[in-house]
């Protein structure tokens, strides 16, 4: 994994940088772990601390699974794997999540950090 | 698959009958899986660009030239064909229809797709909320939602459209070719006190583009949503 096609500020250089989406890619991945919706939680980089919402993640998409990067930072912040009958979660980069539930009060409508 | 209408050259409606398809809420996509006959597959994820809770899930797909899937779906799949679809999923990209605050559609190319959806439920509930549409597309030839757009410029009250041109403009139009800027968002979009709730999509470059000049309006980040499709703009999500 290369970090070389990124300049400093995250832009992809000229050059043939790889495609990206954004995290809303990666819905109907993690919905077939997780009980609520991932991407609309905020996660914090465990590299920069840079808190967003996962669905403005930089996702890659081109290789045998999904890596979603800090757009802050470039640093991995999840990657996920699915195999045949099992799936790879790999959420070290991730220092935090924070998901929006209802009626728990305290949080408003846009989530922590709004 | 049951149906099927040509968009634009490069674009296809395809209509779908799933069992048991739960409503979506504007916005969302799905992931369409193929399965070849040797086992190889390949995924991608394509917004609903249908009413949602009424009839059957449409996908709106733009060809990729050198695409493994979306080849397929414009160019290949028939009625009668079956393929895997997984959703509605993402739950980020969405339009709250009980929000009052106006609404500003950014729409990059195919970018048109789940924001129509969004579009397209505004006026199934009859709701008022009034919505900009501000559109990027090379000419008015291919243009998806080209006529229904049109029909709903007319019809829909407190919808507003307008386009930005990037190859070539209709006979007559006032604006020369060229890509949405500060200066049009600013003339058909929402001034930012105002509080809109601003969606952007299409392709990752003008999502890019698109969400600085809002930002550079003084819309807050928070109020910025935004779904890329990559670099060549056929997909979704």
């Amino acid at each position: 994994m290369t970090e070389s096609w990124l300049t400093q500020s995250g832009a992809p250089q000229s050059g043939a940088p790889p495609s990206w989406v954004d995290g809303n890619e990666l819905a109907g991945a993690l919905a077939e772990v997780f009980a609520v919706d991932v991407t609309t939680a905020q996660g914090v980089c465990a590299g920069c601390g840079r808190m967003a919402p996962v669905a403005e993640t930089r996702v890659f998409d081109r290789a045998p699974g999904l890596v979603a990067r800090c757009v802050g930072c470039s640093a991995v912040l999840l990657r996920v794997v699915r195999g045949p009958d099992r799936i790879w979660l790999d959420l070290r980069g991730m220092a935090c999540v924070q998901i929006a539930m209802p009626g728990t009060g305290g949080a408003s409508p846009d989530g922590p950090g709004a | 698959m049951a149906a099927a209408r040509t968009e634009t050259p490069a674009a296809r409606t395809l209509e779908l009958d799933v069992p048991d398809w739960p409503a979506h809420r504007p916005g969302q996509h799905v992931d369409v899986r193929l399965t070849a006959e040797d086992g190889y597959t390949a995924q991608r994820s394509y917004s609903v660009a249908s009413t949602p809770g009424t009839g059957r899930l449409e996908l709106t797909v733009q060809r990729i030239d050198d695409g493994e899937v979306s080849p397929y779906l414009v160019d290949v799949a028939q009625p009668g064909d079956a393929f895997e679809v997984r959703g509605p999923v993402g739950g980020y990209f969405v339009w709250d229809d009980a929000d009052p605050a106006p609404v500003l559609l950014v729409a990059g190319g195919s970018g048109i797709v789940p924001l129509m959806s969004m579009i397209r439920a505004r006026s199934a509930a009859g709701l008022r909320v009034p919505f900009r549409l501000v559109y990027s597309t090379r000419s008015p030839d291919i243009t998806i939602y080209a006529d229904e757009l049109r029909r709903r410029q007319r019809d829909d009250r407190g919808l507003d459209l307008a386009y930005a041109y990037t190859r070539g403009v209709p006979p007559g139009w006032r604006r020369p070719p060229g890509r949405l800027d500060g200066a049009l968002l600013r003339e058909a979009g929402w001034p930012a006190d105002l509080g809109p709730a601003c969606f952007v999509c299409g392709p990752t470059g003008f999502v890019e583009a698109a969400a600085n000049l809002l930002v550079d309006q003084d819309h807050p980040a928070d109020r910025i949503k935004t779904e890329r499709f990559g670099p060549s703009g056929g997909g979704a999500a």
